[in-house]
């Protein structure tokens, strides 16, 4: 029960390190780097390799940016698992939806309330 | 000078990026913010009827809400700084973007400024999520269809 604190630490720290050396050795801009996170997170889901990491590191493994390439491939397969091919186009959002809803209305919420500095 | 030349030039005189010290760093910033999370999803298990599974999505939308909060007052700005990575790869660092978008471009009206603006940082990792979740899933429910793998 605890050792998912421990693991959630080092898995999500590990998958920021290698965002890190993505931006400090391969010299690419950080949207670059999430890019290919995502599209690593959603590669690993269609392998079927991201579903164990989320049992073994918990938060450790949702919360870095591979969890949403995972996510959208998760659901489209899920989707897909019940009406065939056209479940890949419609369930891509399934499980995703509470990271993009909750960035858009915060973000909106958020430009009501706070005044802009230069670069925030 | 060409272009080889100005390159090897360019990286020559640029300083060295400590590389240790910002894997280390990046490590640890990142490593507390998947912590945090996991005590976000132990609330939302504890108190509300969520399973370890489920909890994951209430967690990231709390983790959004908190990065609002961090950017709005300034602070999410030095977390990146200090973390790298750390602070660009969680769930947090598409918040950030997306809240800071937000805010950057409230001048110039709520409908041009923040609506068509939002997503001008984070919209690039939507676009490569959606199009190889798409690829992964239709290649991958073909094999299935043809008997090669299994769900």
């Amino acid at each position: 029960m605890f050792s998912i604190y421990i693991t959630s630490f080092i898995v999500g720290g590990l998958i920021c390190v290698i965002g890190q050396l993505l931006f400090d050795v391969a010299k690419l801009t950080p949207a670059h780097t999430l890019c290919i996170l995502v599209v690593t997170g959603s590669v690993l889901d269609g392998l079927g390799l991201y579903e164990p990491l989320i049992d073994f590191a918990g938060t450790g493994a949702t919360i870095p940016i591979t969890s949403f390439g995972n996510a959208l491939t998760h659901g489209a397969l899920a989707e897909a698992e019940k009406h065939g091919l056209i479940g890949v186009l419609t369930g891509m959002f399934e499980v995703t939806s509470s990271g993009i809803s909750a960035a858009i209305l915060f973000g909106f919420i958020a430009s009501f309330i706070f005044k802009p500095k230069g670069s925030v | 000078m060409d272009k080889e030349k100005y390159a090897k030039l360019e990286q020559e005189i640029s300083p060295k990026a400590p590389l240790l010290k910002n894997v280390i760093k990046a490590f640890l910033v990142g490593g507390t913010i998947c912590l945090i999370a996991q005590f976000i999803a132990l609330f939302y298990m504890t108190f509300f009827d969520f399973t370890e599974r489920t909890a994951s999505n209430p967690t990231v939308a709390t983790m959004i809400f908190i990065s609002m909060l961090l950017t709005g007052f300034g602070v999410y700005k030095k977390i990146g700084q200090a973390g790298g990575a750390g602070g660009a790869v969680p769930i947090t660092g598409f918040g950030n973007a997306v809240v800071s978008a937000a805010i950057e471009h409230k001048t110039e009206g709520f409908v041009l400024g923040v609506g068509s603006n939002i997503f001008k940082l984070a919209g690039s990792v939507i676009v490569f999520g959606v199009f190889s979740a798409f690829l992964v899933a239709l290649i991958k429910t073909i094999l299935v269809k043809m008997g090669v793998v299994s769900w």
